[in-house]
């Protein structure tokens, strides 16, 4: 248990400082425990766990830069994960009454799931849906893996329009699931 | 999309993450806020005619302590209520701190006064304006505090509102302390508490129609 919060940790606050690989290691680690953790919370709308797990991958990712490295990441993670289950409970809200029980931090690394189901949403939809200043940066940065210079030059953006247009255009992703 | 697929692009050329996002948005909130409440105390309201002769008297000093605590609670519980899973603590109790003071204070003053002119004191001069003026010199905190929250992540919507409100009131109200002629503890803990509650109920009540993420 402890070795997983500092292992996941550890990777996270590489991803942080830059590292790529380490970031890609963490959101697929964290996705695991994620599907896990939701998967038991949500047994009564199993079909909607994956949508909802990468709904709380985005908000983790978009929120990042609220991660101190002196506070326990499975709080932080645990956290984010209860937000969005409860803002994503309520949204369905209003036809049941849905109480299970949320539960403890602790059990948030206490069992890991790499089984991905299908999500019922495609985020390729939502991200189409986009405007153009933040579905090209997205698309050509963090889809097809072209440098910022390179996509600023292709869509005659300004490479800090394009920083921009990702950061932007990956929280307008959020705000589109939420409606 | 599958998930590993969306782990691949938030992953991919994702870079470093600068340090310091709740200090760096809440300093650069209270510059703004607190410019844009002295400007508007100035134009709108002037600066007190006395402003250096009252300064030598302590209680000028006592007023202006009771937004600057209140402000450094508001902005120890909303840096606290900006980041998921940190709890806010004593931080938000904190309030009653300053709070008590005043009225312990205010007591005090009316004990000792005599009967006729213990409401004199609760009302000074300009307690019918004096709510109204510290709630809109707080406005530009007010959008400051909520620019800094909203680029933060509070899982407490209604209280990271209120407390971003508190920040903006008390912002207002120090601001305010350089206009106001008043002195007593009785007015200064009726009418300055009841001009920092308005933004904060206003804010309590935006936070969860603002502060979504």
């Amino acid at each position: 248990m402890s070795g997983r919060e500092a292992h996941l940790k550890a990777l996270l606050l590489r991803g942080l400082s830059g590292e790529a690989a380490a970031y890609a290691a963490f959101l697929k680690e964290l996705s695991a425990f994620l599907r896990a953790f939701l998967r038991g919370r949500l047994a009564r709308v199993p079909d909607e766990v994956e949508d909802l797990v990468q709904e709380t991958l985005l908000a983790v990712h978009n929120q990042r830069h609220t991660y101190d490295a002196a506070q326990p990441l499975t709080a932080w993670v645990h956290a984010i994960a209860r937000y969005k289950m409860i803002d994503f409970l309520r949204r369905r809200a209003g036809r049941e009454a849905m109480n299970d029980p949320l539960g403890d931090e602790d059990d948030l690394l206490a069992t890991s799931d790499e089984e991905a189901r299908e999500a019922k949403r495609d985020m390729a939809i939502l991200l189409a849906k986009l405007p153009d200043r933040h579905r090209l940066p997205i698309q050509h940065v963090k889809i097809e893996g072209l440098s910022v210079a390179e996509t600023a030059k292709l869509t005659g953006m300004s490479e800090s329009a394009v920083k921009v247009g990702i950061h932007r255009g990956l929280k307008a992703l959020a705000a589109l699931i939420r409606e | 999309m599958e998930t590993d697929k969306l782990v691949e692009m938030l992953a991919r050329q994702a870079g470093p993450v600068a340090r310091g996002a709740v200090p760096r948005r809440y300093g650069a909130a209270l510059a703004a806020g607190g410019a844009g409440a002295l400007l508007l105390m100035a134009a709108f309201l002037g600066v007190r005619p006395d402003l250096a002769q009252a300064a030598r008297e302590p209680m000028f000093w006592v007023k202006l302590a009771l937004p600057l605590a209140l402000l450094a609670v508001a902005l120890l519980a909303t840096a606290r209520l900006a980041r998921p899973g940190v709890r806010v603590g004593y931080a938000a109790e904190a309030v009653l701190v300053p709070v008590g003071a005043i009225w312990a204070l205010a007591a005090v003053a009316l004990h000792s006064a005599a009967p006729g002119e213990r409401l004199a004191l609760v009302l000074g001069d300009t307690w019918t304006v004096c709510p109204f003026n510290i709630a809109m010199l707080s406005v530009p905190a007010f959008a400051a505090a909520f620019w800094a929250m909203r680029g933060l992540a509070p899982t407490r919507p209604a209280v990271a509102g209120a407390f971003s409100g508190l920040l903006a009131g008390a912002v207002g109200a120090a601001a305010y302390c350089l206009h106001c002629p008043e002195m007593a503890p009785p007015f200064l803990g009726t009418w300055y508490l009841l001009g920092m509650a308005i933004p904060a109920l206003a804010g309590a009540m935006a936070g969860p129609r603002l502060l979504r993420w």
